[in-house]
């Protein structure tokens, strides 16, 4: 009886502010809220499927759905290639220079979003950013005054910067900490029977900190497929709409085009997409035995 | 063949120690790259305005003053912002680690029908995108009231702390051998002096780190505290942030200024726990 006890407080938050409001997303999504109903209190219309064949069939969601998946790809291929690459080397450089790179990659990590995106807002800026002072020294005067988000390509490219930066930290710091666990004489026993360095690194680091890597990368999926604040913020909180990501359009459905039931019908939709990462990722946890 | 034998062959060869250099150039350039933001904030924040509002940024200030923080701080509703910042997050991470202990004790202690589950339902929760509770949540607080209310924005920290927190203080609960718990009540202890006294001393340094992880968290969140308060003397100061940004355009000194006082105390409390961070994060125990 005392377990149950025990936990009793944190089963009775956890549904009133995760369970409910996703019982309340389904519900929602099959009905029809707008600024009316939210104000008046009237419970809304029932819509049925409608939401979801509006949305489904909207050659717009198909764009921003892509587009999502895109520049999730990108973000985290980039961010854990070069994460392993750090971490990789960060095993190869002399004390001295492992505790400075480690400092650095803590300070980066430590900065709050809001700030962290303000910075790069601020280095990206088109009259007075350093970015274009600098490339204006070597390609011309043009660069000032450049605006780099006209094109949503080149404004995704800041975006990216911004999200690869901070992701860093965590990955390199996670995968050196699981590099230190391979054994050394494996690796010296390996090198002795002339492997290369490649085939030391594929054949006994790699299966080591496979998993590790992994869960990192799953993570990073999840992360990266939600990325909000930092396109939020460097549009100055109005994204416009070739900016949009999944997340973000959901959220201008529900609060500038007061659609709220569109609003949680794409969600919806892209916690379903996201699902198959999530059971994915719990069964890599259980199989390291996290949770047993 | 340890690498501190002087006379081992490798040590000798000069390309390995050319490598060796490579290596270590590679990571101070690394080093700068990631640091070089955070540089770029704090020196910002110092420099002179004129060189702020200038097409030719200098890598280094020509002069230092503090113009740039006396303007952030005379921003409107500076004090209220901290005010409230403290209020919400201090209640939520006091809040969530009452609740999280008590279900960290149950899970690490315990062996239960559904506590697997109990873990799995924790780290799942974590995985949903934000605007999938955010609608229902606004739509809720506002039926009930909540909106602009301190409590709403409250529950919702306090609750999101809950994952990480329960799977990370659930990690210092089974590192406590339950044979010390079982000779204290041996001993004459109540289960509840046996976790006064034994357990709760030394389950503290796990307490501390995973408050100050939601303290961070809760620092550090602006997009809830932003849709749900829309009264300016409640914003937190990430929201407050925003105000920097108008119409006419940022003021990016004050605007840097400001981020440096919000990042510092951040960064301090970084320092003293972002070993604990790397494994309460691969556990899966984390929001990014």
């Amino acid at each position: 009886m005392l377990p149950y006890l025990l936990i009793l407080p944190a089963i009775v938050a956890l549904a009133a502010v995760y369970a409910y409001p996703l019982v309340k997303t389904v519900i929602m999504s099959f009905q029809d809220m707008g600024r009316r109903e939210l104000w008046t209190g009237e419970s809304p219309p029932w819509v049925g499927f409608d939401q979801f064949t509006n949305i489904l069939g909207d050659a717009e969601f198909w764009h921003v759905t892509l587009r999502t998946v895109v520049f999730m790809a990108v973000c985290v291929v980039a961010t854990m290639a070069i994460g392993l690459l750090v971490s990789l080397l960060m095993m190869r450089l002399s004390t001295w220079v492992r505790l400075t790179l480690t400092t650095a990659l803590i300070a980066a990590w430590s900065m709050p979003l809001l700030v962290a995106s303000s910075i790069f807002r601020w280095l990206a800026d088109s009259d007075y950013g350093l970015v274009n002072t600098i490339i204006a020294k070597f390609a011309g005067d043009d660069w000032l005054g450049h605006n780099w988000f006209l094109d949503p390509l080149q404004g995704f490219a800041v975006i990216a910067a911004l999200v690869i930066w901070g992701a860093i930290p965590f990955v390199v710091i996670t995968l050196y900490a699981a590099l230190t666990q391979v054994p050394g004489e494996l690796t010296e026993a390996a090198q002795l029977d002339g492997a290369s360095a490649f085939g030391v690194f594929r054949f006994v680091t790699w299966p080591v900190i496979k998993p590790v890597f992994i869960m990192v990368t799953t993570l990073s999926v999840i992360w990266d497929f939600n990325v909000f604040g930092q396109i939020w913020l460097l549009r100055g909180n109005k994204p416009e709409p070739d900016y949009e990501t999944l997340g973000l359009y959901s959220f201008s459905k529900a609060f500038t085009s007061t659609s709220f039931s569109q609003g949680t019908a794409i969600a919806l939709v892209t916690v379903l997409m996201l699902s198959g990462v999530a059971v994915y990722y719990l069964r890599q946890l259980m199989k390291t035995g996290e949770v047993e | 063949m340890s690498a501190s034998t002087p006379t081992h062959p490798q040590d000798l060869r000069p390309d390995r120690k050319k490598t060796k250099l490579g290596y270590n150039v590679l990571g101070l350039v690394i080093a700068v790259v990631m640091a070089f933001p955070v540089y770029w904030l704090i020196i910002s924040a110092l420099r002179p305005n004129h060189e702020i509002r200038s097409y030719d940024q200098t890598l280094w200030p020509s002069s230092i003053t503090f113009d740039n923080f006396a303007r952030a701080v005379k921003q409107p509703n500076f004090a209220t912002a901290i005010q409230s910042s403290l209020i919400i997050s201090i209640t939520a991470v006091v809040g969530g680690m009452i609740i999280a202990t008590l279900a960290a004790l149950a899970v690490g202690r315990f062996r239960f029908t559904g506590r697997r589950a109990l873990l799995m339902v924790l780290i799942l929760v974590q995985m949903l995108p934000p605007t999938a509770m955010l609608i229902p949540i606004y739509a809720q607080l506002n039926a009930m009231g909540g909106l602009n209310e301190y409590w709403g924005v409250i529950v919702v920290y306090l609750v999101s702390t809950l994952p990480f927190a329960t799977v990370m203080i659930r990690g210092f609960v089974v590192n406590i051998p339950v044979e010390l718990e079982e000779s204290a009540m041996v001993d004459g202890c109540t289960r509840m002096g046996a976790f006064r006294r034994i357990i709760f001393p030394l389950l503290a340094p796990g307490l501390a780190a995973s408050s100050i992880f939601a303290l961070v968290n809760a620092w550090n969140e602006y997009l809830f505290a932003y849709i749900l308060m829309n009264d300016d003397s409640k914003y937190t100061l990430n929201v407050w942030l925003m105000t920097f940004t108008t119409e006419r355009g940022t003021d990016y000194g004050a605007l840097m200024a400001a981020s440096t006082m919000i990042a510092l105390p951040v960064v301090v409390f970084f320092m003293f726990i972002q070993k604990k961070m790397a494994t309460g994060l691969t556990s899966g125990a984390v929001k990014g």
